[in-house]
């Protein structure tokens, strides 16, 4: 791991608090984001990739998680900040886009206010100028006439205008680092392309760092660089995209890709292809001994099934979390 | 928005018509006859039929409707069986302290209740929330005539603070507003709660979190107003209500509302006065209703009325 990371995670450790028990969702994670760099999030439903992300602006309900483990962005520990100093980087320096455009910007707020008060909270602007720059926001993500759909509410805005504006009020402070936890996977696949679009252009517009969570293989082969792939609260495999796709080291990153026509072409959703593995996620609360994948393994060995395996770092700076590789 | 008020209003007409119609039936069914009541125990047959012959009832039941209807148009409500004073000129001298106990009192129970409530919400299950809807659960179940009787017995005969009932002064007014509120604090306290607790788990409560909001904006601006509908509506309830007259609160504390007329009037078989004061309650549920409606459309911009 580099040290010019914008954003590094280190042993990471999640656990739920819930009535039926306790259970770590997020088992020890380490992954870093570098300046204007997509890094893309992969893996099944379940496995923790948006628990993660939340973690990332401490945004899980704070009375029944405990969070474990080291999230630095830009070298200060963000697990640490106290909440005043955790405010001022929230919808500043990293913000985040969540997956349901529908549910997630107020149904009693306009637009265009959800959109100005961000910019007013981090930009101490008056509420004429950070109206008008929620307006110049709403022109960025290409939403028509601005003026007027800032003073609609969202239920009068289709999914995808809604989820333009959501990417609108997530980089009007110019983030850094934007978490899009499966921005697209909600809207239309005609729709998902035009968003996609939209956040390759903005990304080089505005140098912001993404992290990708997707679900959609094709999607984050067109968009990422690096590749995490997660499963069951842990990291198996970590490589840059084209690596991943023409050569996947670990078993579930191969059962991963085993359906995708090929990089780049267009996808449907994941969550359907990927039951071509067998088995499902196990419970997070009936984790298997050893490998947790091991029971879905096709190449599953003895020691797989009483140890948990090593973390293979190679030298071509791939790691994979795999005896096969030992 | 002004033609809607319009028509709700016109819409009145009817209901209040229908309002009418049914009470004049059911108060004619009723046991007890008025002019036996008025002319008292010992009054002969003879002058019994004077009197019902005064009040008109000894006419056909249409017709007498027929007759009060026509009073109505010009809003007349008639005269008092009892007092013989224009029924509207009792409503009228009693109206202003319904009114004013309703309005303090759903005032009071605002001002405690919502915060409890939200707080509650903030912190479930911890030793507040517990207070909270352990104080709420004794509200709703305290007795409205004991808590007044208690609240007597501490602050006007013991501490001798305040006055134990009637009119005159500010001081008057508050204990009969402190009793009335705490049963409606509770009300309103639990539907705070509840309709909180569902609007912080909505995913714009982690939007609004995510933005870099302090926590007490996330919760007074983006969550309380989402909750808001359901919190209006009870508050909507209990003000109904209480303009209905608090007839216990109005007897312990000797308090001259409407509540009280009622139940006098009830108590004497005085049908003009009975159907006057139940079409003003009639008229001021509709009223209030309106007012929830359109407050409803400003507080969630998804409610439009054409
Ligand atoms: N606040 C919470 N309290 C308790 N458990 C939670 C909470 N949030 C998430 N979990 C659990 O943590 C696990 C990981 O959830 P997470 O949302 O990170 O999955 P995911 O990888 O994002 O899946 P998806 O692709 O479906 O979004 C799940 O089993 C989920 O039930
Ligand atoms: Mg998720």
């Amino acid at each position: 791991m580099r040290d010019g990371a914008l954003l590094a995670i280190r042993d990471l450790r999640v656990r739920f608090h819930t009535l039926e028990g306790s259970f770590y969702a997020v088992d020890g994670v380490d992954w870093h984001v570098e300046r204007r760099e997509t890094l893309g999030l992969v893996g099944e439903s379940g496995c923790g990739k948006s628990v993660t992300a939340l973690s990332v602006l401490r945004l899980l309900p704070p009375r029944t998680t405990e969070i474990q483990g080291q999230i630095l962005f830009e070298g200060i520990n963000l697990l640490e900040l106290d909440t005043e100093q955790l405010r001022r980087i929230r919808g500043n320096s990293v913000s985040m886009i969540f997956q349901e455009p529908m549910t997630s910007l107020n149904p009693v707020f306009t637009v265009g206010e959800q959109i100005a008060e961000t910019i007013r909270l981090h930009q101490g602007l008056t509420p004429k100028e950070a109206w008008d720059q929620a307006v110049e926001m709403l022109r960025l993500v290409q939403i028509p006439s601005p003026e007027a759909r800032a003073k609609d509410y969202p239920h009068q805005l289709s999914g995808g205008m809604r989820q333009r504006a959501m990417i609108a009020m997530a980089l009007s402070c110019h983030p850094q680092l934007l978490l899009a936890d499966e921005p697209t996977t909600a809207l239309d696949v005609t729709i998902q392309a035009q968003i996609m679009d939209l956040m390759l252009r903005l990304r080089e517009e505005m140098h912001t760092s993404i992290v990708l969570i997707s679900h959609n293989l094709g999607l984050i082969a067109e968009m990422a660089r690096r590749v995490v792939v997660m499963y069951a609260g842990k990291v198996v495999e970590e490589a840059p995209v084209r690596e991943l796709f023409h050569d996947p080291l670990h078993p579930y990153t191969r059962g991963l890709l085993g359906s995708v026509p090929w990089i780049g072409r267009k996808q449907t959703t994941g969550r359907r292809r990927l039951q071509e593995i067998p088995g499902i996620v196990p419970g997070l609360m009936e984790m298997p001994s050893g490998c947790r994948f091991h029971p879905r393994c096709p190449e599953a060995k003895e020691v797989c099934r009483r140890e948990p395996p090593p973390t293979i770092h190679r030298d071509d700076g791939r790691r994979v979390l795999c005896w096969l590789w030992a | 928005m002004f033609q809607y008020v319009i028509k709700r209003l016109i819409s009145t007409v009817p209901v209040l018509l229908g309002i009418s119609l049914l009470l004049f039936v059911m108060l004619r069914m009723l046991p007890g006859d008025p002019a036996q009541v008025l002319a008292g125990q010992m009054a002969t047959p003879e002058e019994v039929e004077v009197i019902r012959h005064q009040l008109g009832l000894d006419r056909p039941i249409h017709v007498q409707y027929a007759l009060f209807l026509a009073r109505l148009a010009h809003l007349d409500l008639g005269r008092s069986a009892r007092t013989q004073n224009p029924v509207i000129q009792e409503i009228w001298a009693r109206l202003p302290n319904t009114v004013l106990l309703a309005v303090l009192a759903i005032s009071l129970a605002c001002l405690f209740g919502i915060p409890a409530g939200i707080v509650a919400a903030v912190r479930p299950n911890s030793w507040i929330d517990y207070l909270v809807t352990s104080s709420a659960l004794v509200g709703i179940s305290m007795p409205v005539f004991w808590l007044g009787l208690m609240l007597v017995v501490v602050f006007s005969v013991l501490l001798q603070w305040l006055p134990a009932g009637g009119t005159g002064s500010w001081k008057h007014v508050v204990l009969p507003s402190l009793t009335l509120a705490s049963f409606v604090v509770a009300f309103i306290a639990r539907m705070t709660r509840s309709s909180m607790l569902e609007v912080l788990s909505q995913d714009y409560v982690t939007t609004a979190r995510a933005k870099g909001l302090k926590e007490l904006w996330v919760i007074t601006k983006h969550a309380l107003k989402n909750a808001l509908i359901p919190i209006i509506t009870v508050v909507g309830l209990q003000f109904g209500m209480l303009l209905g007259g608090a007839v216990l609160t109005e007897t312990v504390f000797a308090w001259p509302g409407l509540g009280r007329l009622i139940v006098d009037s009830i108590l004497a078989r005085d049908y003009p006065m009975i159907q006057g004061t139940i079409l003003v309650f009639g008229l001021l549920y509709i009223l209030v209703n309106l007012v929830v409606d359109l407050i409803y459309a400003v507080v969630d911009p998804r409610i439009r009325y054409e």
